[in-house]
């Protein structure tokens, strides 16, 4: 149905648009760029959409864990709705905020870091699969392409901190990529994981891999890996219980101190897109994307719309996946930095090494519903 | 047994036990019922005892209380409290200036305690504000009016908790 409507949208408004203000010989260029163009931003703009909805979603379920009601104050016209307003109300606040630069600062890495955290995490979307032929890049090196980019991020905060000339910030840099570095190896090994059970690094064909039921995702054969890689995903995007460069309590805010108005807020954005991206990931890559989970099921599996692979399973997997991170936000005080360490290096490391031999096992042996 | 027991840990530790029992305690209170006061629509009761902003108060036959004694003055840890007085035509003595800098005051209540005829009191007026400094200056004539007009709940507030004074 999206592909129709994009269809219409190429076919009646670029295609004359183009016919008019471009020579005959660029049309077909021209016409392409705008097609990605308008493909990107039918990505990026939801998505952005649901970064505004997320700082919301954090604040409400936090609140409610804690007993309280949360944002419910703000909406639109005249009429409260819960609150439903905050995310608008604190983006136009930010907007109009200075952006101070200290005075010892380096200007120009000061003002390319938060670009350089942001960029990464909406790049990455460029590969993610949400339908079996709904994705901007159809490329094979999909899994590739995530691990460069996620470890790309790393470099915006490191900038971040150095840039700012500010102790607090330096020391947010400096654990922030001890254990994004760390971690890292851990989500590199995670993958590798899928790929050997999936054997190819393709997204879309990750996901098709497991098509069957429930029990053929990869959660199941892979469910160490499964939870070594959120975990790691977490560590990854810097929230609690593993947000030592921000550490709120001890280093004021870590990394992004010195930064005020819409620099802070692209950290901020950069922050939750990221965990967009990682419970999208989790989805496509052990919980069988777009699949649905009642395939293949005896009663539920004969329905014709529960058991059809739809882009809504692939949204209430990702939505079910944020909700974890909010969980943990909640329920789990920080790691010491030793305790991040020991974890990744002497805990995460041997499971993903054991078990991407207990995975090439089981492919070779073709073992379960799974690899035969 | 104690080999047993550390295996046991070890297996916990292991399977993530003790963050489950966690998440599960988060989750079940994320369908509690929720406590917050809805500040301006709701609000929380207040105790006879409560110290807000001050009043000077009057006698019922309408002349101020306060001798100017100054034990205020003497006992205010902020020194928020400034008062000159002289004698008046009938041979009483009487302030010609009573400040309280609200800027300074921590609402602790001693001048309350120290005060030997009941003049100087904190009601419990608590929503008021000031856009400048000077706002935040209470005069005599200030502190009077305050008085005049809360002094039905200073008067109960002042009858409940004589029991205990």
């Amino acid at each position: 149905m999206l592909e129709n409507i994009f269809n219409l949208i190429s076919e009646h408004i670029l295609g004359p648009a183009v016919g008019l203000l471009v020579p005959a010989g660029y049309a077909s260029n021209a016409l392409y760029t705008l097609e990605v163009l308008v493909k990107i931003s039918a990505i990026l703009l939801p998505l952005l959409f649901c970064v505004a909805y997320l700082t919301y979603a954090e604040r409400k379920i936090i609140g409610y864990i804690q007993c309280r009601l949360g944002p419910n104050r703000v909406g639109f016209f005249g009429f409260r709705l819960w609150g439903l307003g905050q995310p608008i109300a604190d983006v136009v606040k930010l907007i109009f905020k200075e952006i101070i630069i200290p005075a010892g600062a380096n200007k120009r890495l000061f003002v390319i870091a938060p670009i350089l955290a942001m960029a990464p995490s909406l790049a990455a979307w460029a590969v993610i699969p949400f339908d079996e032929t709904l994705v901007l890049a159809d490329i094979n090196a999909g899994l590739l392409y995530i691990l460069a980019l996620t470890s790309l991020a790393v470099y915006g905060v490191i900038i971040a901190g150095w840039a700012s000339n500010s102790k607090y910030a330096f020391l947010g840099a400096m654990r922030s990529a001890a254990q994004i570095v760390s971690y890292e190896i851990a989500m590199g090994f995670a993958l590798v994981c899928v790929l050997i059970a999936a054997g190819s690094l393709n997204l879309g064909r990750i996901t098709e891999a497991q098509s069957g039921s429930i029990l053929h995702w990869y959660w199941l054969p892979l469910l160490p890996i499964f939870l070594v890689y959120f975990i790691s995903g977490v560590a990854e995007t810097n929230r609690a219980p593993f947000d030592v460069a921000e550490g709120e309590s001890e280093l004021v805010a870590g990394f992004h101190v010195e930064y005020g108005g819409m620099a802070f807020s692209i950290f901020f954005m950069a922050e939750y897109a990221n965990m967009v991206l990682i419970s999208v990931l989790t989805a496509v890559l052990f919980c069988g994307g777009w699949l649905s989970p009642f395939q293949g099921m005896p009663f539920l599996g004969d329905q014709p719309f529960l058991s059809e692979p739809n882009i809504a399973w692939l949204l209430i997997k990702t939505s079910v996946f944020l909700f974890m991170f909010l969980w943990f936000r909640a329920t789990f005080p920080r790691y010491r930095y030793d305790q991040i360490m020991r974890l990744g290096w002497k805990v995460f490391l041997p499971i993903t090494i054991i078990w991407i031999v207990v995975v090439s096992g089981m492919v070779v042996a073709g073992v379960g519903p799974w690899f035969n | 047994m104690v080999q047993l027991m550390k295996i046991k840990d070890y297996f916990r530790s292991f399977l993530l036990w003790e963050l489950l029992k966690g998440l599960r305690l988060t989750g079940r209170y994320l369908f509690r019922r929720k406590i917050t006061v809805q500040y301006p629509e709701e609000k929380t009761p207040q105790s006879p005892r409560f110290r807000g902003l001050h009043a000077l108060r009057r006698y019922p036959n309408g002349e101020e209380r306060c001798i100017a004694c100054k034990l205020c003055e003497a006992v205010c840890p902020a020194v928020a409290i400034t008062i000159e007085s002289e004698q008046r035509d009938d041979g009483t003595r009487r302030t010609t200036l009573y400040d309280i800098d609200l800027a300074k005051c921590i609402f602790c209540g001693f001048c309350e305690e120290s005060c030997p005829v009941d003049s100087i009191v904190e009601t419990r007026i608590y929503e008021y504000h000031g856009e400048q400094r000077s706002d935040l200056l209470m005069t005599k004539q200030r502190l009077l009016e305050v008085g005049d007009m809360a002094e039905e709940q200073i008067a109960r507030d002042r009858a409940t908790e004589a029991l205990y004074r």
